[in-house]
């Protein structure tokens, strides 16, 4: 029995080992010396986990008496949350180490991390996943903080540490009144508990968990310390957090509002669809007026969590698979767009003001080409593959009977496409001026020309993702 | 290369887009052999278009040239043409090397204008081949990127505002018709067209927050159809976009957008809005014509008292589509008929007078209409071409412009005649300011300093008007050639619309009596 849970754990097992000797082996040898050759073997290790999850594993299994769920929606998440962080982690090396910010500790950080991600998409238990939560939230404060020097830097992960211990809070006060008035803290055990209706406490215990996590997918009313940490962050940390962490909530709460309280759907419906429709407008319109691309980015992704929150408010199992298609694309766009940001710069200093980006178009016709092909993709307009995650909520949304959001959405999404426009405007129809020098290292290059062109090829057939997701999302919504 | 027919002609331009990213943009030889990869691609492409013309067999009223193919999320990649959407293919194919052509001077990021007329053009008659919902909301929505670079880069002095205001307009209207659509995928189950157009959506009357909506679910769905498609057209109130973007957009992109963008707000309608909800095109059609009416009177009068060139031929645009909703929503045999005819007419016509204006444009650098006068001393040719082109937008008998605003009076008046009597001034208020124009801009005696070393134009321009010239007279005396196409089609599709009609209207009687 042991041994067949440890045999469902292995790659968080690996991942963990993996994080403990790196650790000492660069304590004891040369420390940040080897943190380049670290980067890339955490890289290729976290791809290497990924393919394996991916190709490996058919069914649910489940560990420690269904503390540990391994089904197609915990796999689906993990590849997406692995192939980032491994994206995330290859994209930035050059930034860290040109800022002498390329310290040992932040590979390691990084794959904690994860391994706490994966255990909050497969926890099956309130304790698995807070546990999982920590681990990855407690990784996340310090790599916040990476630049000590700086003030900016620590005031991000002070800030990032105060308000995540905040809504840490939160969730752990709605998983105990869960605990209290189910009796259990086994997700199977609540939904037992919720037969013939949820009680008074039971709903409060639910509520206090979405806003707990709703701070971690940071949705509006729960997103002020979004725009705040990312401006603050070093550039590849924001790229980071921007995208597996995201991937990760927004799984957790899915299998929070499915696996535990799947049967009453329409006590957690109606916070969830509120939280899309505010997420929604409040990253739309706050967007506009945005100097910093950083700081942009961090209202785009309130604005995109927004929609992936809709297909979840759906309730349905082609919500679920909606969410996670459109959680893979946002990812993939994101990794592309923070290619590019992290190579920004002038006379070899960081620079983040969109006007930077003036007639960048004349100087690198092909950068500016894929840049505009992922800003049109974020906007959801077609052919982008960005468009299709939208088509899929809204499709979800509509099947659902929630019109009006379904028509917010679309709405929110019209104001959304200005600020994007607003860049492609600075990129193709600016005055030449001063602007940033459009060097890219060929990491980040890669990156940036991989998703663009993911965005324009999705459009045969996704890649197949969207089999994937509804496969993954049928093992969670039974 | 018979079964894929259409996806050959759709995607040969886009595919020969990527070949233009090929050579290099800023040496003179990249510069070149980016146009003429450009003009060959779009004559390929035309001379390929003519088979569907073969193929195409006028006595059919339903879909030919059928396509399928698998695609995701659900949906398949269908195309397919009928009779109504066949000419507007041919419109494009047939354009669009003029265009090409026209832009041959420009200087400025050839490499990219040619790419992205190039992208422009398979998204235009993608829209027009397209047999799925979602497909043909990609090609309809795609086609706003490549414009919105065209007008941005290479248009005039106020072109940011003017390509933003393009962009988010007709945004807004289409996201509204995106929910529509996914509404009606989920009320139907399918995204196919021909199935859907078989399809009867509900038209019972529902209360949504204590307001009876007469015609129900129909009338939800048509009215975010409209949206989208009125801003297209443009329709009166909606149509202020136009003339900034005419205006600031270069000569190409003037011309590509009123020859053929603004059909497709047309093609929706005649695609979607009428025989997919019968009942509500009913209740609302009353209220079109009206808006229609206004639009003409009210951009005619606009018109007259521009300054500017480009405003002026943009004004008269949006009356001309005025007829052409009319037409579509008088819902009889001669109105749509009428409506399709006079949107082809107007491709030719209306891109004509756009190339018109760039012919000057590109000599004095200017669209002020008090800048010119006295040109026929120097540009004999061009006066005639350009009174040739006056008379059609006017109307006058034997060009193409006549026969379909005349269909469209006749369809009309068979509905309402006080409508028919309003829209009829439009006829003469167009001769105003079209006559009015000329006189000003090509008669009198050249005694502008600036004008006194302007050339004819070269033989490049005669060539290209050439055939404008041709299809402008060939319609106007024959217009059989294009009515015989779009008949059968027009026929089946006002037969169903009559019965759906009468259907719901005598279940409204029935229920009435009991």
């Amino acid at each position: 029995m042991f041994a067949s849970d440890i045999a469902i754990l292995l790659p968080e097992i690996i991942l963990s080992v993996f994080a403990m000797a790196g650790l000492i082996a660069a304590v004891y040898t040369s420390k940040d010396g080897m943190a380049p050759a670290l980067v890339w073997i955490t890289a290729a290790l976290l791809a290497l986990m990924g393919i394996y999850i991916g190709l490996t594993g058919e069914g649910t299994q489940v560990a420690f008496d269904g503390m540990f769920i391994n089904d197609g929606f915990a796999r689906f998440a993990k590849v997406v949350i692995l192939l980032s962080a491994a994206a995330i982690l290859l994209i930035g090396k050059d930034f860290m180490q040109r800022d002498d910010l390329l310290r040992f500790e932040y590979p390691v950080l990084i794959v904690l991390a994860t391994v706490g991600m994966m255990v909050m998409v497969s926890s099956g238990n309130l304790m698995t996943l807070y546990m999982g939560l920590e681990l990855q939230s407690l990784s996340l404060y310090v790599v916040a903080a990476m630049r000590r020097d700086s003030v900016r830097s620590t005031e991000a992960g002070l800030k990032y540490f105060v308000l995540g211990a905040l809504s840490s809070g939160i969730l752990l006060y709605g998983a105990s009144l869960t605990y209290g008035f189910a009796g259990t803290a086994d997700f199977a055990g609540i939904v037992a508990a919720l037969e013939g209706g949820a009680s008074l406490g039971l709903i409060f215990g639910l509520a206090f968990m979405v806003a707990g996590l709703a701070f971690k997918v940071s949705a509006a009313p729960f997103h002020m310390w979004t725009p705040d940490v990312y401006e603050g962050s070093p550039t590849p940390v924001t790229a980071f957090f921007a995208t597996a962490p995201k991937m990760a909530a927004m799984a957790l709460l899915a299998r929070l509002a499915h696996d535990a309280f799947g049967s009453v759907v329409g006590d957690w419906q109606q916070i969830v669809a509120l939280l899309a429709v505010l997420s929604m407008f409040l990253g739309a319109i706050a967007a506009i007026g945005q100097t910093d691309i950083k700081r942009l980015m961090a209202y785009s992704s309130i604005s995109h969590m927004g929609f992936a929150l809709m297909g979840l408010a759906a309730g349905t199992e082609q919500g679920v698979s909606a969410m996670l298609i459109y959680m893979a694309i946002y990812v993939t766009m994101n990794v592309g767009t923070f290619a590019f940001i992290l190579s920004m710069q002038k006379d070899g200093r960081h620079i983040t003001n969109i006007s930077s980006l003036n007639a960048f178009s004349t100087k690198e016709p092909i950068k500016a080409m894929a840049l505009l092909v992922l800003m049109f993709s974020l906007a959801g307009v077609p052919p982008m593959v960005g468009f299709f995650g939208k088509y899929a909520v809204l499709l979800a949304a509509v099947d659902a009977g929630l019109n009006l959001v379904a028509i917010l959405g679309v709405v929110a999404s019209v104001i959304g496409a200005f600020y994007y426009l607003r860049i492609v405007y600075f990129m193709y129809f600016g005055e030449e001026r001063e602007g940033i020098d459009g060097k890219m290292s060929p990491l980040a290059y890669a990156g940036l020309m991989a998703a663009a062109a993911i965005m324009l090829l999705g459009v045969f057939n996704l890649f197949g993702v969207d089999g994937l997701a509804e496969a993954a999302a049928a093992t969670l919504v039974r | 290369m018979q079964d894929n027919l259409l996806s050959i002609v759709t995607f040969l331009p886009l595919v020969a887009a990527l070949f233009a990213l090929i050579p290099d943009g800023k040496s003179e030889s990249g510069k070149k052999n980016a146009k003429y990869l450009a003009l060959a691609a779009t004559i390929a492409t035309f001379v390929i278009s003519l088979f569907i013309l073969v193929e195409f067999d006028a006595s059919n009223p339903g879909f030919q040239l059928q396509e399928e193919g698998e695609w995701m999320l659900g949906l398949t990649y269908r195309v397919g043409v009928d009779g109504i959407s066949v000419l507007f293919v041919m419109l494009t194919t047939f354009l669009m090397p003029l265009v090409i052509w026209s832009c041959w001077e420009v200087e400025h990021r050839v490499k990219e204008y040619m790419i992205a007329l190039l992208v422009l053009e398979s998204l235009m008659i993608g829209v027009f081949v397209a047999l799925d919902l979602v497909l043909f909301y990609l090609f309809f929505e795609a086609g706003l990127i490549p414009m919105f670079l065209i007008i941005g880069i290479w248009g005039g002095k106020n072109r940011i505002y003017a390509a933003f205001k393009f962009f988010l307009y007709t945004f807004l209207g289409s996201v509204l018709m995106l929910v529509a659509m996914i509404a009606m995928y989920v009320d139907a189950g399918t995204t196919d067209i021909p199935t859907l157009l078989t399809h009867q959506f509900s038209s019972d009357t529902i209360s949504i927050l204590g307001w009876h909506v007469v015609g129900g679910l129909q009338t939800i769905l048509w009215i975010a159809f409209f949206a989208s498609f009125a801003v297209k057209m443009p329709m009166w109130p909606v149509h202020t976009w136009l003339p900034d973007a005419h205006v600031q957009a270069p000569t190409a992109g003037s011309v590509v957008l009123a020859a053929i963008l603004l059909k497709m707000g047309g093609y929706g309608f005649l695609r979607f809005s009428l025989p997919m909800f019968p009942v509500a095109s009913d209740l609302m059609g009353e209220f079109v014509m009206w808006l229609s009416v206004i639009a003409i009177i009210y951009t005619s009068l606009v018109a007259m008292v521009q300054e500017d060139m480009k405003k002026l031929i943009a004004y008269s645009s949006v009356a001309h589509m005025g007829y052409v909703t009319m037409g579509i929503f008088a819902a009889n045999q001669q109105g749509i008929d009428g409506a399709i005819f006079q949107m082809i007419s107007h491709g030719f016509v209306s891109g004509a007078l756009f190339l018109c204006v760039g012919v000057i444009y590109d000599r004095m650098h200017t669209r002020e209409i008090d800048a010119y006068g006295g040109l026929v001393n120097r540009m004999p040719a061009y006066a005639l071409v350009f009174m040739l082109f006056t008379m059609a937008n006017v109307g006058l008998p034997g060009t193409s412009g006549f026969v379909g605003e005349f269909l469209t009076l006749m369809g009309v008046f068979q509905v309402n005649t006080w409508i028919a009597v309003f829209a009829a001034t439009g006829v003469i208020l167009s001769a105003a300011y079209a006559l009015w124009l000329y006189r000003r801009v090509v008669f009198g005696d050249l005694i502008k300093e600036s004008l006194k070393s302007i050339t004819d134009m070269t033989p490049r321009e005669r060539m290209i008007f050439a055939p404008l010239i041709v299809m402008t007279l060939l319609l106007g005396v024959y217009p059989s050639l294009a009515l015989d196409v779009i008949g059968p089609s027009v026929e089946n599709l006002v037969h169903h619309y009559d019965l759906a009609v009468g259907q719901t209207l005598s279940d409204t009687a029935i229920a009435a009596s009991h």
